[in-house]
């Protein structure tokens, strides 16, 4: 068997990859547009806020655990950092310091308590982060009375639409934050923890690790990206809405998924998690340009989404 | 009615690197409470999956009331045909009533609804036949075990069955509901109803059952009636073996005490299946030597050995760890770093990362070791450590990529076993080191246990193969209902004098209780 080549063993490690560069044909043909440098830029840039919380979360899911409440964190987050930017930062040069600072710091919190909430309380993380997800959502309409803070200064915009040599600094962001996930994951002591914990709970604890630790610390992680994904949302569109990131939990979900990640636990990558996102993001963007109705631009994510995990299911049980 | 009411003639079962059964005879009579019995891996989970449906055999037929048994039956067709098994894990629904986890499937119905009024009645007759005081609209998670395990008999009886399979029902319960079990059992016996009762408990065997089959690493052995025979009989049929493992030779000095413990006691807790409470609980064990742990399933042994580990709390007892006072270790964290190791019970619950290569799963709990800055993993240094220890102990792969579900179970030991050697421990317990792995890797690992206590480290094996005990250790701690009943020296312990002391209550440990 060895050295003859296995299709669906292929397609099972190359197969989004090879589905996302297909898409990218196909919508460039459709339409010269969607490969001009400025579509492409939009894409990564759109990308890039959701792929920062896509990083954390496949160290959530590798866990066998979900967060939820990701989308709205950004949002709380977004806006504590907007609020004390405008409250404290004004006499200082460097305002953005302080949204950044507080926005990371309110993630960290919030992410820590959920993490305590699922190992102390035992409470299962779906609902755990359930209820962040309305927490944290309606504690943003609280910070600021429901509307939105804006007025940032050039320095707190640069972080949304400033490059660097030419790259959005949020695709610099984003490529600096997925590179330490997977330098994290791969060549850690703790990325291998994570998988430990995910893949046989009681067979890490004999193995004398901290599981309690692990899992919240995978928390923190998710809470502090939201919260970096939350002041960059902010700098991007300047201003910070209480609807921020609304749905955005969705998406990373599927994006870690389709990446491989399995929801048991135990498997998955920051390089599949990368490929789930930009595929995503290729999709709804190609679908916007080739006019296709928003309403049926959900369908057809949804739809890939399930045939992705259904095409890894069938891989798996065919072996 | 002539003629058995179950009869399985040479049963064989083969699965990936170890016979399961080979050539198993099975024969229940009309009405009789039948003991199968045997030390883990004899075969008997095997045998009671194959007899309810749950897996086919690969050779040998099943006969109920003289009819052939079609060996593609589903677990519900088998039901239907009146053999009914009740596993330790009970299939009930438990937000559910008792009623309704009665009738499910088939609920009575008046014009396509269902009709509760009658369900109710129906159940409440069932259990009131039976003797059982449960009440029929209580939801079942509200119910003790004992209960609910009544309540899966009742299901049986509603179920008409012919032959009841019991795996363990003594397993969870007290003293008092053991009774109670017992007194529904002789009832079914009255209404001509079969059981197979599977136990740990050899009391129990003459208390209640009538004829007893025992099988050993798959095999028959022996079936008989109860009267006449001894408790100490079926010990000796259930862990007697043909086969001698080579004794070691060595003999050296053990060095000084590593580790001991004293006065250990622990409530049955959570842990496992056959949880034992430990009373006061005493041993050492010295740099050296390797001390084995016998008893039968459920004396404690295992318990004690999680205890030792951390991994589970005792409620009294002191721990001494090279002369200091400790109390016993809080967590697997902190024994590691005293020096102890574990390959645990079960190997792919416990053990292993199943999803894993082989060499992360052989590296884990070392990586401090190979780490650079602390926190990297030195992925050159894991390779070379990984190789050694798959040529040391000789790991037959593909490479040490692999997933490790894909090697056999004796290689996947051999992997925990390196795990553990490479932190390098102080004291090593390896607990049952060689179920369910073929004869030939089961030489290698005793090998390599020895090969590590000539090198000063403190082995603890457990093994319910009394054989292989005897063959490694230098001293013997025998467990029986969750005390030490006995250590002695391997030389001067003879098979029949071990037998008896897990056996029987020794007449020195009953004098003190009698004069409380």
């Amino acid at each position: 068997m060895a050295g003859r080549f296995d299709a669906i063993a292929w397609l099972r490690k190359y197969g989004t990859m090879l589905f996302l560069a297909l898409l990218i044909v196909f919508f460039t043909c459709e339409n010269q547009r969607f490969i001009s440098l400025r579509n492409l830029t939009n894409i990564l840039t759109e990308g890039s806020i959701y792929g920062i919380i896509a990083v954390g979360m496949t160290f959530v899911i590798v866990t066998a655990g979900v967060d939820l409440a990701a989308g709205s964190l950004l949002a709380f987050a977004g806006m504590a950092g907007a609020y004390a930017s405008r409250s404290f930062g004004a006499d200082f040069s460097m305002s953005w310091l302080m949204a950044l600072a507080t926005a990371t710091t309110v993630g960290a919190a919030a992410g820590y308590l959920q993490g305590r909430a699922v190992t102390l309380l035992r409470i299962p993380p779906f609902i755990v982060t359930l209820g962040g997800m309305t927490i944290w959502r309606g504690a943003t309409l609280i910070l600021n009375d429901g509307a939105p803070i804006s007025g940032f200064d050039g320095g707190f915009r640069w972080w949304g639409t400033g490059t660097i040599v030419h790259i959005p600094v949020p695709v610099v962001l984003f490529a600096l934050v997925a590179a330490g996930g997977y330098v994290v994951q791969r060549y850690t002591r703790y990325g291998r923890h994570v998988y430990a914990v995910g893949g046989n709970p009681e067979a890490a604890r004999l193995n004398g690790l901290n599981v309690a630790g692990i899992v919240t610390s995978v928390y923190l992680i998710v809470g502090v990206l939201s919260g970096l994904a939350g002041f960059l949302q902010s700098a991007r569109l300047g201003a910070a809405e209480a609807t921020a990131g609304t749905g955005y939990e969705l998406r990373v979900i599927a994006s870690v998924v389709i990446g491989g990640a399995s929801l048991s636990g135990g498997r998955g990558g920051i390089g599949g998690t990368i490929v789930g996102a930009l595929l995503i993001g290729v999709l709804t963007n190609g679908l916007v340009i080739m006019r296709v109705s928003s309403y049926w631009q959900q369908v057809v994510i949804g739809l890939i989404i399930v045939a992705a995990v259904a095409f890894d299911t069938f891989a798996k049980s065919r072996r | 009615m002539a003629g058995p009411l179950l009869e399985v003639r040479n049963f064989h079962k083969q699965f990936p690197g170890v016979k399961a059964l080979n050539g198993v005879h099975l024969h229940v009579d009309h009405g009789e409470v039948h003991a199968l019995l045997g030390e883990n891996g004899a075969g008997k989970s095997t045998l009671l999956k194959i007899l309810s449906g749950a897996q086919t055999a690969d050779q040998g037929e099943c006969l109920l009331d003289g009819r052939a048994l079609d060996p593609a039956d589903t677990p519900l067709q088998r039901q239907r045909l009146g053999l009914v098994t009740i596993y330790q894990e009970f299939n009930l629904l438990p937000f559910m009533s008792v009623a309704e986890n009665l009738y499910i499937g088939r609920e009575p119905t008046r014009r396509g609804l269902i009709d509760w009024k009658q369900m109710r009645a129906d159940a409440r007759a069932t259990l009131a036949d039976l003797g059982l005081q449960v009440d029929p609209e209580r939801e079942v998670r509200w119910l003790s075990v004992a209960q609910q395990q009544m309540v899966e008999i009742a299901r049986a009886m509603t179920q008409s069955a012919k032959l009841i399979v019991m795996d363990e029902p003594t397993a969870a319960l007290s003293s008092r509901e053991v009774e109670v079990l017992h007194g529904v059992i002789r009832n079914l016996k009255m209404r001509g109803v079969s059981v197979v009762y599977v136990t740990h408990r050899l009391a129990e065997v003459k208390q209640i059952c009538d004829s007893f089959t025992v099988l050993r690493d798959g095999r028959f052995v022996a079936r008989d009636a109860v009267s006449g025979v001894e408790v100490g009989d079926l010990v000796r049929l259930m862990v007697g073996r043909d086969v001698e493992f080579v004794r070691r030779s060595r003999h050296a000095d053990a060095g000084a005490t590593v580790l001991s413990v004293k006065g250990i006691c622990a409530d049955r807790g959570p842990s496992g299946r056959h949880a034992t409470a430990l009373h006061d609980v005493s041993l050492e064990v010295r740099a050296g030597e390797v001390l084995g742990f016998a008893g039968l399933v459920g004396a404690g042994r295992t318990e004690l050995a999680r205890i030792l580990f951390g991994a589970d709390r005792c409620d009294r007892g002191v721990l001494y760890l090279n002369g200091r006072e400790l109390r016993p270790l809080e967590c697997p964290t902190d024994a590691i770093v005293a020096g102890l190791a574990l390959v645990p019970e079960d190997r792919k619950q416990q053990g292993c990362f199943l999803e894993q290569s082989v060499s992360r799963n052989m590296t884990l709990p070392g990586l401090r070791q190979i780490a650079f800055w602390k926190f990297f993993v030195d992925e050159r240094r894991e390779r070379e450590l990984v190789d050694h220890y798959s040529r040391a102990l000789g790991i037959k792969m593909a490479g040490p990529q692999v997933n490790i579900g894909t090697l056999s179970g004796g290689n996947q030991q051999k992997v925990l076993l390196a795990r553990c050697m490479a932190l390098n421990p102080k004291i090593i317990i390896v607990d049952e080191p060689t179920r369910g792995i073929d004869v030939g890797a089961k030489a290698e690992v005793h090998q390599l246990l020895c090969d590590m206590a000539e090198r000063g480290v403190a082995v603890i094996v457990i093994s319910s193969e009394l054989p292989e005990v005897m063959a490694l250790s230098d001293r013997i701690v025998v467990f029986r209902e969750g005390r030490v009943n006995g250590v002695v020296s391997a030389q001067d312990a003879s098979e029949a004098a071990l037998m008896d002391l897990m056996a029987l209550e020794r007449p020195a440990a009953r004098q003190p209780a009698m004069t409380m």
